[in-house]
């Protein structure tokens, strides 16, 4: 293999990069990244850059030093538009063609916007600049905030605009947040933190429209056809939120947390198979197997993880299956993700199916809300620990995370390497 | 110097935070003190609630892992090093010796 271009040049498009170096890769490796910024970290961008307790230089994944030692060419704030049926071309929007002998999909996943937010403050997050330009609206005074969706990264803009003295109310169109990762137990147990951060959380209810100030400036929510629009020149300033029951949320900033959805329109024509995601075997590696896919636009084994954990963890395997030519390892990690609310940190590790039972096995519930001193609670099944969650308590919940490892490998793991 | 616990309450295996600013965390390895900055330099964990194995300890969050001995990071995501701060133990009482005390600033 003389080339290998990475698509994708974030947490797990680095990792890759690194990974082909670390593995002995010495051809000639192109990154190619949409943003012009080289590579950061975005977990803190809801989090302590909202803040304003991170500054930029702290996002930086890599610096001048390893960039050097990488070799690469960096082909920075160029999109790939397409990649051949034999998967030996990428295309590139500005016209150019890197030919090449394996990829790596790294493309990662776009936040889901509501339609017509044309509006003047309203904001997603998912990228530095997203970050900035909230930022920039946070700094005048206190504001009517609303967050539009009670996930990870909706639950932590919250906390991070609370902490910032904003007015803020949170709108979850499921009866609790965070329901399907953490069940409903302990999903009640963690959306009582937003009141316990002076959060108003209204759930149970959608939204109908955004309102703008001006005749005709209300933009009404397609339900059939959410997460296609995009974003328009900003348009009159946002006012409220109206909520499908007629209710209206005034409002000066919204923004909308609703996921995100994976970054694979640029493989349309391509021979590789796309359903919410790149489709890859357990070791990341699709149809083409000089076409490995990592991070959160990659299916792997039948699942998508939207975790940097598993952004991190993937390319080594991915890589070392790359060089091979065929799948010689697979990805056994135990899933794991982390969240900083309200001055909690939450962790998360494990498979969580919907019948297991939540026992507390260290802290308290106090009033519906974890205890000052914080809760390991362990989800069980047939009288085995299938998932674990951590509010503030690291230490226990690293023990249990490894167990999750220890039981998920009973036999020997799979060294399928026939030289 | 600033005294940490008795020795007796930190067996082989343990870990100790000392609310020193920054912060300082005491470990005792098989029998071996060391004392490490307290926080990781990826971003804000705790090294004391790591995960001890032999001269190692890996961070809770995001399992970057550093060298007790010398404060290197052995994997990512950490990149720099913690600072290293000599301990001594005087009449069973552990102490720490903070890196700046020693006039040997990096
Ligand atoms: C605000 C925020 C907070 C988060 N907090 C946490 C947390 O606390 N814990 C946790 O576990 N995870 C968290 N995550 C998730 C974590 O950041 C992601 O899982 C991780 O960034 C995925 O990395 P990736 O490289 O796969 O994708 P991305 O980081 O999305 O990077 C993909 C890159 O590819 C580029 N790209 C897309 N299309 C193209 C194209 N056609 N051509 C060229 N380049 C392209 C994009 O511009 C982008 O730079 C958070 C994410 C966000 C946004
Ligand atoms: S904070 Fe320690 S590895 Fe990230």
């Amino acid at each position: 293999m003389r080339t290998v271009t990475v698509v994708g040049a974030s947490l797990s498009g680095l990792y890759a990069a690194r990974e082909l170096r670390a593995q002995g890769f010495d051809g000639r490796l192109v990154l190619v990244g949409a943003e012009t910024h080289a590579p950061y970290d975005r977990p803190p961008l809801s989090k302590d850059f909202l803040t304003g307790r991170a500054d930029e230089a702290r996002l930086a994944l890599t610096d001048a030093e390893e960039r050097a030692g990488l070799d690469a060419e960096w082909l920075l704030g160029v999109r790939a538009r397409g990649l051949d049926a034999r998967g030996r071309t990428v295309l590139l929007d500005d016209g150019r063609t890197v030919p090449t002998d394996g990829v790596v999909i790294a493309t990662g996943a776009s936040a889901r916007r509501l339609p017509g937010d044309g509006l003047a403050g309203v904001h997603t997050l998912r990228t530095l600049d997203d970050a900035r330009a909230l930022r920039e609206e946070l700094i005048h005074g206190p504001r009517r905030v609303v967050v539009i969706g009670g996930g990870f990264i909706g639950a932590e803009t919250a906390s991070s605009c609370a902490g910032l003295g904003h007015d803020v109310t949170v709108v979850e169109a499921a009866v609790l947040p965070l329901v399907a990762p953490l069940g409903p137990e302990m999903a009640a147990v963690c959306a009582a933190l937003h009141r316990r951060g002076g959060v108003e959380l209204v759930t149970g209810i959608g939204v109908a429209a955004l309102r703008g100030s001006g005749a005709g400036a209300s933009r009404s929510v397609d339900a059939a056809h959410p997460g296609r629009a995009q974003a328009g020149p900003a348009g009159p300033p946002v006012t409220g939120v109206e909520l499908s029951d007629g209710r209206i949320l005034p409002a000066d900033v919204v923004i909308v947390g609703i996921g995100a959805t994976p970054n694979t329109g640029w493989l349309a024509g391509s021979a590789l198979a796309l359903h919410d995601g790149v489709l890859c075997d357990d070791g990341c590696v699709t149809d083409l197997p000089q076409v490995v896919a990592v991070g959160d636009v990659a299916r792997v084994g039948g699942a998508r993880a939207e975790h940097w954990t598993s952004a991190t963890e993937q390319p080594r395997v991915a890589v070392g299956n790359l060089l091979a030519g065929h799948t010689v390892e697979t990805v056994r990690s135990v899933p794991y993700f982390w969240s900083d609310q309200y001055g909690t940190r939450i962790q998360f590790a494990g498979r969580r199916r919907q019948a297991d039972a939540v026992r507390i096995a260290e802290g308290t519930v106090e009033d519906g809300a974890p205890g000052d001193d914080g809760l390991l609670a362990l989800y069980e099944r047939d009288g085995r620990t299938t998932a674990v969650l951590s509010v503030d308590r690291p230490r226990p919940f690293t023990r249990a995370r490894r167990q999750l490892a220890y039981d998920q490998d009973p036999v020997e793991p799979t060294t399928a390497v026939n030289l | 110097m600033i005294p940490v616990c008795r020795l007796a309450d930190l067996p082989a295996g343990a870990s100790v935070r000392v609310g020193t600013t920054p912060p300082v965390a005491v470990f005792n390895a098989d029998g071996e003190l060391y004392a490490i900055d307290d926080t990781c330099t990826h971003q804000d964990a705790s090294l004391s609630e790591g995960w001890l194995e032999g001269c190692l300890v890996e961070c809770p969050l995001h399992a970057a892992s550093f060298d007790l001995r010398t404060g290197q990071p052995t994997c990512l995501p950490a990149r720099r090093p913690v600072r290293t701060h000599r301990v001594t133990v005087d009449d069973g009482i552990i102490h720490v010796h903070l890196f700046a005390e020693e006039g040997t600033a990096a």
